[in-house]
């Protein structure tokens, strides 16, 4: 009980305090305070700080984008550092995402349309897509590095995006990007002009753009089978009679599986698939391929390095656990803490096997 | 014409899979006589039929079946005890219907989608262990405690709340789908996929509780002359955002804590997420942290790179929110086998993004002929609504398909009407009739038709 009322004295307190910061909050945007309505005591008013921190969205018109600037050639020391390992020197790697450069053209440049998105067979990077530089901007800042988001500086973004727009040759390598310039950028956007809004298919009231008519008989259909699971994806699922009850009217069909995790390096064992099973669920994959770096190191180099050190696998759990750098590069392995001991010790036998 | 290409050998199930657990405890005894026979069936004959002999006759014996005339364990032992699992969990016997991933959908599993088992659900509200995921940066479990919602731009005063606020305030539940844009999205082309689970399970609905979005922007003083868009953010890695139209979210937008009962579960935005109904799922923004209106569209990265439509002219279209009227037979459905002749339930889901369904039906024939099906209440807007069709399959080869029609007289279109107008490549809102094949063996296959 005097917890409780210890509880309330406290979130008394802390709401005063912001009340004070209130005041001068109010007095910046001019307004009463939230507490002045049908739900008094619900919600505070936010400090300028407080939006400051938060406010990170830039817009097409460019409202919210901080002053600063960056050059291609600082860009391209952050790109190699930070965003090489998994998107590619050129930006072209297909391996942790889709490639972001690419597909454009200096006629595009000029036209603001991207040419070959009309090409089937063209791979869409993030560069023929995107219509607005804002849209970079903002996405960087507030998700990239994928495993360390929001760790640039205003700079930095300016500098990596102007390397990444180089790579488009969108901006020359002598370029400095800045809030002072980037709106000349978007008049050279590739695709700034093949963006178009569908209002019938944003609005809830509005028209759609396919229709189709209710018939009930002899419907003009041929309903002939125009196409069907191709052979090589019968079994990319798993087997399917285990994806269904095992009673009832319905089983599921048991079909041969192509080992879904027959990926290379994958030599070690008859319990492969469900130690990449359980690699994946403990998120080792998102940073190591099995055979190629990613973040940390490929399994296979792992193997290779340790190969004849009865030591390694004890030290490699603990590593595991405890995270760290210094044997591959500067890049730290965050401290895998969700593992059992159990978990830990078969990733790393795994591991240390997977050159067989 | 493309034809289905020839089925490669199948590996047949281990005997045990055949058995029931009497059966089992019958080979166990050494009684193996009335099954042996079954089995030597099953195996000859491979496929659906094994899956269909084994089942039909390993319950008959001469004096009934032993599930009755044996007096099972769980009739002749104590239980256990209340409490023994605090948190219920589904019986060991429901192992199969679990969250999946498609192999090769994503190169790395914290962007990437896991499926849910509609193959195997009843009903219309998705259990919450069960509800699809679509993450861009992984999930977070959040402390609740210091998570906070910020409303700012252009209201009179930009607000700070915590949780304890939002559940202060007056609470709505309201049950409602939640669809990915991409939901079918591999399937523009050709088939791609087998079954249900992976060409419609980024498709699920739950009771959300939370409070209206509307009451939260009227608490903060919403400039409604200039305030026409608001801007979403999640408190995740990615920092999610999306663009929501003034009208919608004065509509029936919620900002929800609650999920079927209890708190959201972290996989699906834990302690908050917006929820906007029948618009593509990346809207109902999760580990919601900050609302900002704002006087025009953001064209935040998903809205500008992603989730937009690419048309056959190379034009991209942008905003495509709604999620049109759709459906699909959930049992029978690809990549099962139907076991017996017989009487069938066809079952499936029905749901439009712009209000309540009004009508489903069924055809049997690849759509020359159809039979309205029967819905099961309650029938609610921007929710799942379950419908149900008899069927006696007497082991002729058939086409299934579902056609739903909403309350404003839509009617979900042939998969040839959406390419004639979008082309193929679009990837998202494909809300196309589904076809499942039928063989005389009464396996269940995905396949289109013209
Ligand atoms: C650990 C791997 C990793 C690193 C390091 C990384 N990225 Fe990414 N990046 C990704 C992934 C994965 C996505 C896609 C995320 C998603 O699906 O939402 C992505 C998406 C992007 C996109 C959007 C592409 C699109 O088409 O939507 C841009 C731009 C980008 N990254 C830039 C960068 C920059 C600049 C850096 C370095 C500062 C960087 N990335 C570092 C993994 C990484
Ligand atoms: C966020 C990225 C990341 C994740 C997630 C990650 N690692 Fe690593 N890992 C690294 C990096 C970076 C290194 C290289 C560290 C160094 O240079 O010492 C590394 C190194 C290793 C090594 C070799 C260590 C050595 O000293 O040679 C092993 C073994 C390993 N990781 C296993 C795992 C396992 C098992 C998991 C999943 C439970 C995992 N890692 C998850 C980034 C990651």
């Amino acid at each position: 009980m005097s917890r409780s009322t210890d509880v309330r004295g406290l979130v008394r307190a802390t709401r005063h305090a912001f009340a004070l910061g209130a005041l001068v909050a109010c007095a910046t945007v001019g307004a009463a305070p939230a507490d002045a309505t049908q739900y008094p005591g619900v919600g505070r008013p936010a400090t300028p700080a407080e939006i400051k921190a938060w406010d990170i969205d830039v817009r097409p018109d460019f409202q919210g984008l901080p002053p600063g600037s960056g050059s291609v050639a600082d860009g391209q020391k952050i790109w190699d550092g930070k965003c090489a390992m998994c998107h590619g020197d050129f930006g072209d790697s297909n391996e942790v995402f889709t490639p972001l450069a690419g597909g454009t053209t200096q006629e595009d440049i000029k036209a603001g349309r991207v040419a070959s998105l009309r090409n089937p067979e063209q791979v869409r990077t993030t560069l023929m897509k995107v219509s607005t530089v804002s849209t970079l901007w903002d996405y960087i800042r507030r998700a990239m590095p994928w495993n360390a988001p929001k760790s640039l500086s205003t700079n930095d973004v300016y500098a990596v995006l102007a390397y990444l727009l180089n790579l488009g040759a969108i901006v020359p390598d002598d370029y400095v990007l800045s809030d002072r310039n980037i709106a000349d950028v978007q008049q050279k956007m590739p695709n700034r002009n093949g963006m178009m809004r569908m209002p019938g298919l944003w609005d809830v009231h509005g028209t759609p753009d396919v229709a189709n008519v209710a018939c009930m008989h002899d419907c003009p259909v041929r309903g002939a089978v125009i196409s069907s699971l191709p052979g090589a994806a019968r079994g990319s699922h798993g087997d399917l009679a285990d994806q269904n009850r095992t009673y009832g009217p319905v089983r599921g069909q048991g079909v041969p599986t192509v080992a879904a995790a027959a990926k290379p390096g994958d030599g070690a064992g008859g319990n492969d698939a469900k130690m990449t099973a359980l690699a994946d669920r403990s998120g080792c994959l998102v940073c190591h391929g099995l055979t190629s770096k990613i973040v940390g190191p490929g399994y296979s180099d792992v193997a290779a390095k340790y190969h004849g050190d009865p030591a390694a696998q004890a030290r490699l759990e603990a590593k595991v656990k405890a995270g760290g750098a210094g044997a591959w590069g500067a890049v730290p392995m965050p401290a895998q803490t969700q593992l059992s001991d159990a978990d830990v010790h078969a990733l790393v036998q795994w591991i240390l096997g997977s050159t067989n | 014409m493309m034809r289905p290409p020839p089925r490669p050998a199948r590996i047949t199930r281990a005997p045990e899979n055949f058995l029931s657990a009497a059966d089992i405890r019958d080979v166990q005894a050494g009684r193996r006589g009335f099954l042996a026979q079954a089995f030597a069936a099953a195996v000859a004959l491979g496929g659906a039929t094994a899956v269909r002999a084994a089942a039909g006759t390993a319950t008959g014996t001469a004096a009934g079946d032993p599930a009755i005339l044996e007096l099972p364990p769980w009739s002749t032992t104590l239980g256990h005890p209340v409490a023994a699992r605090p948190y219920g969990q589904p019986s060991v016997h429901e192992k199969n219907l679990v969250r999946r991933e498609s192999p090769g959908l994503t190169r790395v599993n914290a962007a990437s989608v896991s499926f849910a088992p509609l193959q195997g659900l009843f009903g219309i509200i998705t259990p919450s262990g069960l509800h699809f995921e679509r993450h861009h940066q992984g999930w977070q479990d959040i402390d609740p405690t210091r998570h906070r919602l910020m409303v700012e731009g252009l209201v009179r005063t930009p607000t700070v709340y915590t949780m304890e606020d939002l559940m202060r305030l007056p609470s709505v539940s309201r049950i409602h789908f939640i669809e990915c844009g991409a939901n079918s999205g591999m399937e523009w082309a050709n088939v791609a996929v087998p079954t249900v689970q992976y060409t419609h399970g980024m498709l699920s609905c739950s009771e959300f509780t939370g409070v209206p979005l509307s009451l939260l922007l009227d608490q903060c003083g919403l400039d409604r002359k200039r305030g026409r868009y608001v801007l979403a953010e999640g408190a995740d890695g990615a920092s999610l955002t999306r663009t929501i139209a003034m009208d919608r979210a004065l509509d029936d937008v919620l900002v929800a804590y609650g999920q079927n009962g209890e708190m959201l579960r972290p996989e699906n935005g834990y302690p908050l997420r917006l929820v906007v109904p029948g618009v593509q799922g990346v809207s109902s923004v999760k580990w919601l942290r900050r609302l900002k209106v704002g006087d025009q569209p953001f064209n935040t990265r998903e809205e500008t790179i992603h989730y937009v439509d690419l048309m056959k002219d190379g034009m991209l279209r942008q905003y495509t929110s709604i999620q049109e009227c759709k459906s699909v037979i959930t049992s029978p459905s690809g990549g099962q086998v139907i076991v017996d002749q017989g009487f069938l339930n066809v079952t499936g889901l029905a749901w439009s993004g712009r209000g309540k369904v009004k009508r489903v039906d069924v055809s049997f024939d690849g759509g020359r002929n159809w039979k309205t099906a029967r819905l099961e209440t309650p029938v609610l807007s921007k929710a799942l609504t379950r419908f149900n069709i008899d069927w006696v399959w007497n082991g002729q080869p058939a086409i299934l398909q579902s056609r739903a029609m909403d309350e404003t007289g839509y009617v979900q279109p042939r998969m040839m009407q959406l390419r004639e107008v979008r082309g193929t490549r679009s990837i998202y809102h494909n809300n196309a009739i589904q076809s499942w094949q039928v063989t005389a063996a009464g396996d269940v296959n995905n396949v289109q038709v013209d």
